[in-house]
């Protein structure tokens, strides 16, 4: 799971079950894949206004669709290497 | 891996989003590893396309866990300068599996 660590810092969208998306900067991520982000908006603001007063946010692993990540964000053979190192069991 | 805690969060004003898509403000007074929340002073913004938001207070409440969806820390200054009444939406779906 070190693979969501790397990813601390920059800018993410999480889009939510109930079809909400918020933008924001990774804060923190935890077993559950629960989420922290900071600096949030959400990405339609006049169809959800919901978060207004919201700049930092929990959001609970369980209602996490997607996390749309930077395409530049992530070195992909780091995740790969990540990736086997976790299905080896090590 | 690191453990992302509430624990900031405790005595501060929070908005929680539903799994059924209602939004609750309320004080943060206490949490658990399974979301569970007790929140204080707590009340409902029911939101409607044909009126203003309108509060239902709710009082001392528990969530449970597995009902919680968002857990937003409400920056005060932010809400006093939102005039409520005159918001209009829908109302957010409920958390589809």
């Amino acid at each position: 799971m070190d693979a969501t660590e790397e990813l601390v810092g920059k800018e993410v969208t999480v889009e939510l079950k109930n079809d909400l998306a918020i933008r924001g900067t990774l804060h923190s991520v935890d077993q559950y894949l629960n989420i922290k982000l900071e600096n949030t908006r959400v990405v339609d603001q006049v169809k959800y206004p919901h978060m207004l007063s919201v700049r930092n946010c929990f959001i609970r692993g369980s209602v996490v669709r997607y996390v749309q990540l930077p395409p530049d964000g992530v070195d992909i053979e780091i995740l790969h290497d990540a990736t086997r190192r976790e299905a080896r069991g090590s | 891996m690191a453990s992302t805690s509430l624990e900031p969060l405790v005595d501060q004003t929070i908005s929680v989003i539903t799994n059924d898509g209602r939004n609750i403000v309320g004080v943060l007074k206490g949490f658990d590893q399974a979301t569970n929340l007790i929140l204080d002073e707590s009340h409902e913004r029911v939101y409607s396309t044909k009126v203003g938001v309108e509060p239902i207070v709710l009082g001392l409440y528990i969530i449970r866990g597995d009902n919680i969806a968002v857990v937003g820390e409400l920056d005060e200054e932010l809400d006093a300068s939102l005039d409520l009444t005159s918001l209009r939406a829908h109302p957010l779906k409920p958390v589809q599996h």
